[in-house]
């Protein structure tokens, strides 16, 4: 029995080896010269191969900007063919929006490139791009193959950038990360919003300030877009992403704060009262009970010193 | 569910006969190492699997250094001891805690090194253990990380210092303490064990309200959560394992008039 098994994990181990594996990336165009490739709206998963996040094009007159790198090498590989499929043109910049993982560990694909990010994103990835990159390697296995970390070489001054014809804004904000990167073509009217916006997708907290990043929520408001590509979800032609993205935030950090006021302990807190309309986002209860590790703790602390205590030593 | 409740109904049913079979209950978490942790533990006294026990923990720890658990064993009525434990830690013996008047239940946060059962037995009167689980999923390493604090300078200093705060709640009082210390395992190369293993509430009069014994596992500067008798006044003594006290005095806010801070 036991030499049947082996022979079988033997035997799937070989499948698995020789499946070239396929992100099956599709470029949609958002408006003219401009494409997006939407991830699944799903936490990683060795079925989605990391594929959770949104990256983007812009086909210029002087070759293509590509903005963030996909989760793995292969995404990378694979998001530089379906660029191919599109246009003649040569890839001339890469722009990474903060250092989540599933944003830049594509990078591999693009090296020799200018790669550029904020000052705080390249900090960032060269401290935990490889604690990053052992993670998706756990979380969605053999998609991660031969896939390192690149960090990116190039810092991005906030401005205006001409590339090709297109007046690119640069905008450094922070709150999702403590740099986010947002990027306005005015030439086209679409924002590349990065992590700061999420639809239809619960927003994920690891590196957050929710204060800062609610600021920058309104700084994106009043951007003259036609349309916003959010991190994650599908692209939207209005404020309601930012909307959704901003009453999810607000609901979070309102819910938390009470419960530390009122003396709750953290694992009493897995079956969150949340109005339904947040409860239907995608992953709802596994980014919450990860936000809840993210953010509880400084709120406890805050509550707790509050106490009246003396210390009798 | 509802084959949940079937199966706890069987349960009962079957108790006044089942506990004196020489038998354990099977596992409902089929883990490899329940029978040795039954054995080390809980000394092969009678068990039951019982959901009146509830354990309340993410499916996944997202900080393996600090996974946080809600333990309630109240519906279970008097408890004379509660046991934490997470089975495949390399020290799985979390917490040893002695209600007394407080209620059997507790909020805390642990390291797990991997994958684990997490567990909590309560034992009753009659001799009998009650356990209750989940399995957590983990990144690992959680208990052969260094502690965050070893690395910092200002905790020598503020070690064994409480934070802490006492709400008024209808039938309770609730007491959240938070206590400075590494809580090394002993277990990262060149860092002995170091760890808080003794605390002891009381009423300011000095009655003993609750006796904790605590274990490596239990992570950095200790956050615990219990519900304790109305009080409006409260001491928290112990030690930690090289003899360093904690002492500290608890009041109810509103109780201090004046003064505050
Ligand atoms: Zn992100």
């Amino acid at each position: 029995m036991r030499s049947l098994v082996f022979i079988a994990v033997m035997l799937l181990a070989g499948l698995c080896q020789a499946v070239e594996r396929d992100y099956k990336l599709k470029p949609q165009q958002i408006a003219d010269n401009t494409y997006v490739l939407i991830g699944h709206d799903e936490h990683f998963s060795f079925a989605n191969g990391g594929n959770i996040v949104n990256t983007g094009f812009i086909v210029t007159e002087a070759g293509v900007v590509v903005i963030d790198s996909g989760p793995s090498r292969l995404y990378g590989e694979q998001l530089i063919a379906a660029i191919a499929q599109v246009t003649d043109k040569p890839v001339v910049k890469l722009f990474i929006t903060h250092m989540h993982p599933d944003h830049f560990l594509g990078n591999q694909a693009f090296e020799g490139l200018p790669i550029a990010a904020l000052e705080k994103t390249q900090d960032g990835i060269r401290l935990m791009g490889e604690t990053f990159n052992d993670n998706l390697y756990r979380l969605v296995g053999s998609w991660m193959k031969g896939t390192r970390v690149v960090a990116p070489n190039q810092q991005v001054e906030p401005g205006l950038q001409e590339i090709g014809g297109h007046r690119l804004q640069l905008i450094a904000m922070q709150g999702h990360t403590g740099a986010d990167l947002a990027i306005l073509d005015q030439t086209s009217g679409v924002l590349f919003a990065g992590d700061l916006v999420f639809y239809g997708r619960t927003p994920t907290t690891p590196h957050a300030n929710l204060d800062n990043w609610q600021s920058a929520l309104e700084q994106l408001r009043k951007l003259d877009f036609k349309v916003m590509v959010p991190g994650h979800g599908a692209p939207v032609t209005s404020e309601v992403a930012i909307s959704q993205t901003s009453s999810y935030l607000s609901w979070l950090q309102h819910y938390l704060k009470k419960q530390a006021d009122s003396g709750a302990a953290m694992a009493e807190l897995l079956q969150p009262d949340a109005p339904q309309n947040l409860r239907e986002l995608a992953v709802f209860k596994d980014e919450y009970t990860r936000s809840l590790s993210h953010l509880y703790p400084a709120l406890e602390a805050k509550a707790l010193a509050d106490g009246k205590v003396e210390q009798q030593q | 569910m509802s084959y949940r409740i079937c199966s706890l109904l069987l349960l009962l049913l079957a108790t006044p006969l089942g506990l004196v079979a020489a038998e354990a209950p099977a596992d409902p978490l089929n883990s490899v190492m329940w029978h040795e942790m039954h054995q080390r533990l809980l000394d092969g006294a009678p068990v039951v699997f019982d959901e009146r026990v509830q354990v309340s923990a993410p499916a996944v720890a997202e900080d393996s250094l600090n996974l946080p658990l809600w333990i309630d064993a109240t519906a279970l009525g008097e408890v004379e001891r509660l046991l934490v434990f997470a089975e495949l830690n390399p020290i799985p013996k979390v917490l040893d805690m002695q209600p007394l008047k407080a209620a059997p239940r507790i909020g805390l946060r642990i390291k797990v090194q991997q994958a684990t059962p997490v567990r909590a037995a309560a034992l009753t009167p009659d001799g009998v253990w009650h356990l209750g689980g989940v399995l957590v999923d983990a990144a690992g390493g959680g208990c052969t990380a260094p502690s965050i604090g070893s690395g910092s300078s200002d905790w020598a200093d503020r070690l064994g210092e409480v934070t802490a705060r006492l709400w008024s709640r209808e039938h309770h009082s609730r007491l959240r303490a938070s206590i400075v210390h590494p809580m090394d395992t002993g277990l990262v190369a060149g860092i002995p064990a170091f760890y808080l293993e003794q605390l002891e509430i009381r009423e300011s009069g000095g009655d003993l309200i609750s006796r904790l014994s605590l274990f490596e596992p239990i992570a950095e500067n200790p956050v615990l959560t219990l519900d304790l008798p109305k009080l409006k006044q409260l001491t928290m003594d112990g030690r930690d394992n090289n003899g360093n006290p904690v002492a500290a005095q608890i009041s109810l806010e509103s109780q201090t008039g004046g003064g505050g801070q």
